[in-house]
């Protein structure tokens, strides 16, 4: 019997802007004892779904029915659910330094699960904890009961967070995003740790995640969701192997990982739509590259005899995956003269603290690097390894503590006002996080314009033009000159900030994380932009993000960071090839791409259902 | 924690040395002569002078600072140009009543703005919610003097015309000599008191425990399976009490420096009425000690809430 038999499950939330359906007619089976990954991009419905489920969304409408063991979770009053979750099922969230109450310690607040739901003894759940703590990986666990969330890293905070999930050793674990707000070492040592308990203690796991190849490593079967709609669901080895729904198709595809290093990403066009809505027919249908006319009426639900089933019109069309060829991109980086130059760079910052007395922290720590003409150089580290402070010190935003940067022959010590000013124009960055970074109150117009404003170099009716071009070279609409950013999503705004970057025609550019903030798919369009940029621009660019497959695929050098020092620099595909330092090693083990889709051409197709419910 | 507090502590009497500086400061380019509010307006120059001599006027003015900040660092204010009463004195013997008005007041204002807020935040957009934020609402924009009227028109007035008396007019009984009549005195200035900050205190309560009702480990809390109760109280409002508590010493430490509206209407002798006297009379000595009184419980709030904070949030420590 399986553990859970969802059967069309509806999710309504009422807003102010309208009603978000956030799932339609969802069903899916969970065996007891195996991991069922849920997939989607951010708005897909997946936490919303699981949530709901659980009782954690007091607001939301829920049609369906919901089997756990045998009984209806929908169909359970408040207090029934509050029963049983913690006992069980338990919940395993996201970021770990929000999801821990600041104020408590952590042994407090795993006891708190073992108090709530038995009665025993504080002396007995405490030892019950530290036991727990113990088994999930954190060392002298009945030491460190009494500390608190803070005194913890991000990867000590998680798995405390599944010791809690895991306290009364319930059967069911819903894992949100449990690894997402990781470094990826550390990434897959939380997913080891919660698949080994999982099997221990024969805990069942539910996870979602937007991360397809790890999904694709940990889970015995999986849904795709979009737009609160299951496009597929099937085991892991059918929907990653041979994808039959083209928007899973697309998924794998947008992969960096997957494409080789001079080809252009197979990205999906367009964003997803709004839940408000209620679509006529196939909900991928706007966006998908085999659209038809059947299209506008609702797809059936095909089920294939490898157990995979897919809400589309069309069994799957073998088509060629293999098509597209490009040309090498032609930098003889060895021979040019580099654009920065970096020689025994240092970096300190002193810490002020209320109590303690004022430390100092080195970020950076001795580093030498040249940026070549023409070259985009990769920067790779995981958080706090100080590429991020690297970048800032090359533009000039804040000064090295020791070392030289050369930039062009002027030495960044050493200029003047006048100079920095000129200096600045050549060099831009384009920010990690496109929400954060542009003035909400200002017009996409003037937020671009703004460089060009500053430095005098155009005005009035020129500006305005120029502004239009630069935004047609990203690929926005230059009607869109008057709107605010929040009218905007993502994707969208990101080319904002590549706008604005570009504006001065500079001749460095710095991209500090641009694609970690966004969905695959969109991620998939922002790089192409950037590589096209960067080939019809020919610029030079320094390219930073913890993600090894992003920079594989933009890079021609790869600088591999750790503790704010360069531990290893080569050809992008050397790096790969053959790394030579341990820490690349480990990087590149703990970074899951997904399998490169076959094309599924020997399916066979068993049953066509018309979908249930579907208006 | 040693090197904070020390650090504090002299941050807090440089504080106090700035202050006593502007006081005096503005006591030497204050138009009017000292010795003339002392000896009376048609006395003759010779007494005048001689008054000037007496009181130390005729010195240069740093060692007239000095002096008086080395007395005053030994609670020694000066005397009341009016009556020659030592000003510490003076304002010794109107503590307790403010005191009295302001800490009644405080568990008066949390006991009503507290509960009203967490109502609210755990109510958002439903009826409770919207009584809640009339209540707020009225409790800002009622001037103080109005309701205290209104609060001794009700329950003062109405049953003495009646023939029977509710609750006095006004005046102060020493708690040690009669607690109940004591309490019975200030119950009327208590209430004007909480009702004009309960609604500041409402409109925190709620803002935050909202924001804080949001957060992530509020979702941890529920997943573990904690009824409603045990969340919003022990979770919620745990997050909350902080920015409670900063609000609150900033609200008793000013009003320790002197409650003047509802000293007046109520006809209590407390710090406020001797400073709304002392301004009347232009008796600097008493302004100067008034203000540096007030100063004194602003710095003391303060690291009294520093030090409540670090208890408070383990991050802190």
């Amino acid at each position: 019997m399986p553990l859970i038999e969802a059967r069309n499950i509806s999710i309504r939330i009422p807003t102010e802007d309208g009603v978000v359906h956030a799932a339609r007619n969802l069903s899916f089976t969970v065996e007891a004892g195996s991991l069922f990954g849920i997939a989607g991009e951010s708005g897909s419905g997946k936490s919303v779904l699981i949530q709901a489920i659980m009782g954690l969304l007091p607001q939301a409408e829920i049609e369906g029915e919901c089997l756990f063991q045998g009984q209806d979770l929908l169909a359970m009053s408040q207090e029934e659910l509050r029963a049983l979750r913690g006992r069980q099922i338990g919940m395993v969230f996201q970021d770990p330094l929000s999801s821990l109450h600041p104020y408590y310690s952590i042994g407090r607040q795993i006891t708190e699960v073992i108090h709530t739901h038995e009665d025993v003894s504080n002396a007995e759940a405490r030892r019950r904890a530290a036991e727990m703590l113990e088994k999930v990986g954190i060392v002298n666990a009945a030491a460190r009961l009494d500390d608190f969330p803070h005194q913890f890293s991000g990867g000590m905070r998680q798995r405390v967070m599944i010791a809690m999930a895991l306290i009364l050793e319930p059967p069911l674990i819903f894992a949100d995003e449990p690894t997402t707000a990781l470094d990826v070492t550390v990434q897959a040592q939380i997913m080891e740790l919660l698949k080994r308990m999982c099997d221990e203690l024969g805990v069942t796991i539910v996870m979602i995640t937007h991360d397809l190849g790890l999904l694709s490593s940990v889970a015995d079967r999986v849904m795709i969701l979009y737009a609160g709609h299951r496009l597929e669901l099937g085991p892991a080895s059918a929907v990653f192997g041979t994808p039959t729904h083209p928007y899973t198709q697309g998924l794998l595809l947008s992969s960096p990982g997957i494409s080789g290093p001079d080809e252009p990403l197979m990205s999906i066009p367009g964003r997803p739509p709004s839940l408000l809505t209620t679509p006529r027919g196939c909900i991928f249908a706007p966006r998908c590259p085999q659209v038809q006319e059947i299209c506008r009426t609702p797809p059936p639900v095909r089920e294939y005899a490898d157990g995979s089933a897919a809400l589309c019109h069309f069994e799957p069309v073998p088509h060629d995956m293999e098509a597209l060829s490009h040309a090498h991109r032609a930098t003889d980086a060895t021979e040019a003269a580099p654009l920065v130059s970096i020689r025994g760079l240092t970096k300190t910052y002193r810490i002020a603290s209320g109590f303690a007395r004022t430390r100092e922290l080195q970020v950076i720590k001795g580093i030498d690097l040249d940026v070549i003409r023409g070259e985009t150089l990769g920067l790779v580290g995981e958080s706090g390894c100080g590429k991020s402070t690297l970048a800032r010190i090359v533009a000039g935003l804040e000064p090295a503590t020791g070392g030289e940067v050369d930039f062009d022959g002027s030495r960044l010590s050493d200029v003047s006002g006048r100079e920095w000013r000129e200096l600045r124009k050549r060099v831009q960055i384009v920010f990690q996080d496109p929400y954060g970074s542009l003035n909400p109150r200002r017009r996409v117009g003037a937020i671009i314009g703004a460089p060009l404003k500053i430095h005098g170099l155009a005005q009035g009716g020129a500006l305005k033009d120029e502004v239009r071009r630069l935004m047609g070279l990203v690929g926005l609409n230059p009607e869109h000159y008057n709107r605010f950013p929040n009218e905007f999503s993502g994707g969208q705004r990101q080319r904002i900030g590549i706008a604005r970057a570009l504006a001065l025609k500079p001749d460095l550019m710095i991209f500090d994380e641009p694609v970690s903030a966004l969905d695959v798919s969109i991620q998939a369009q922002i790089l192409n932009l950037i590589r096209e940029l960067q080939e019809e621009l020919n610029l030079t660019s320094l390219f930073i993000s913890h993600d090894l497959t992003v920079v594989r695929h933009m890079c021609d050098r790869i600088a591999v960071m750790n503790g704010g020092r360069i531990i290893e620099l080569e050809e992008a595909g050397m790096i790969f090839a053959a790394p030579r330092k341990d820490y690349t090693r480990t990087l590149l083990a703990a970074s899951h791409v997904p399998p490169r889709p076959a094309a599924p051409d020997h399916r066979k197709l068993i049953a066509t259902l018309p979908q249930q419910g579907a208006v | 924690m040693i090197a904070f507090l020390i650090k504090r502590l002299t941050f807090g009497v440089f504080v106090l040395l700035s202050l006593s500086l502007f006081v005096f400061f503005l006591f030497f380019v204050a138009p009017g002569d000292p010795a003339r509010v002392v000896a009376g307006d048609k006395a003759p120059e010779a007494q005048l002078q001689q008054v000037r001599e007496n009181l130390g006027l005729d010195r240069p003015m740093p060692e007239q600072y000095l002096r008086f900040v080395t007395r005053a660092a030994q609670g020694d204010l000066g005397f009341s140009y009016r009556n020659r009463q030592p000003v510490t004195d003076l304002i010794m013997r109107r503590i307790p009543v403010t005191v009295s008005l302001v800490f009644g007041g405080v568990l008066f204002w949390l006991a009503l703005g507290v509960p009203i807020g967490i109502i609210s935040a755990r109510n958002p957009g439903t009826w409770k919610d919207r009584l809640g934020q009339v209540f707020i609402l009225l409790g800002l924009s009622f001037p103080t003097f109005v309701l205290g009227m209104l609060a001794l028109y009700t329950l003062y007035f109405l049953p003495r015309t009646a023939g029977f008396t509710l609750f006095p007019p006004g005046g102060y009984a020493p708690f040690l000599e009669n607690p109940a009549k004591w309490a019975w005195h200030l119950a009327l200035p208590w209430t004007t008191l909480a009702l004009v900050v309960a609604a500041i205190y409402a409109r925190l309560t709620r803002g935050q425990l909202l924001q804080v009702l949001g957060e992530d480990y509020i979702r941890t809390a529920r997943a573990k399976g904690l009824t409603e109760r045990r969340v919003v109280y022990r979770h919620g409002m745990r997050a909350t009490l902080t920015p409670l508590v900063t609000q609150l010493g900033a609200d008793i430490a000013v009003l320790l420096g002197g409650v003047i509206v509802i000293e007046q209407v109520f006809g209590l002798q407390g710090v406020g009425a001797l400073a709304v006297q002392a301004v009347q009379n232009q008796d600097r000595p008493i302004i100067i000690g008034v203000v540096m009184l007030g100063g004194l419980f602003i710095v003391t709030t303060n690291l009294i809430v520093d030090l409540l904070y670090a208890a408070l949030d383990p991050r802190v420590r």
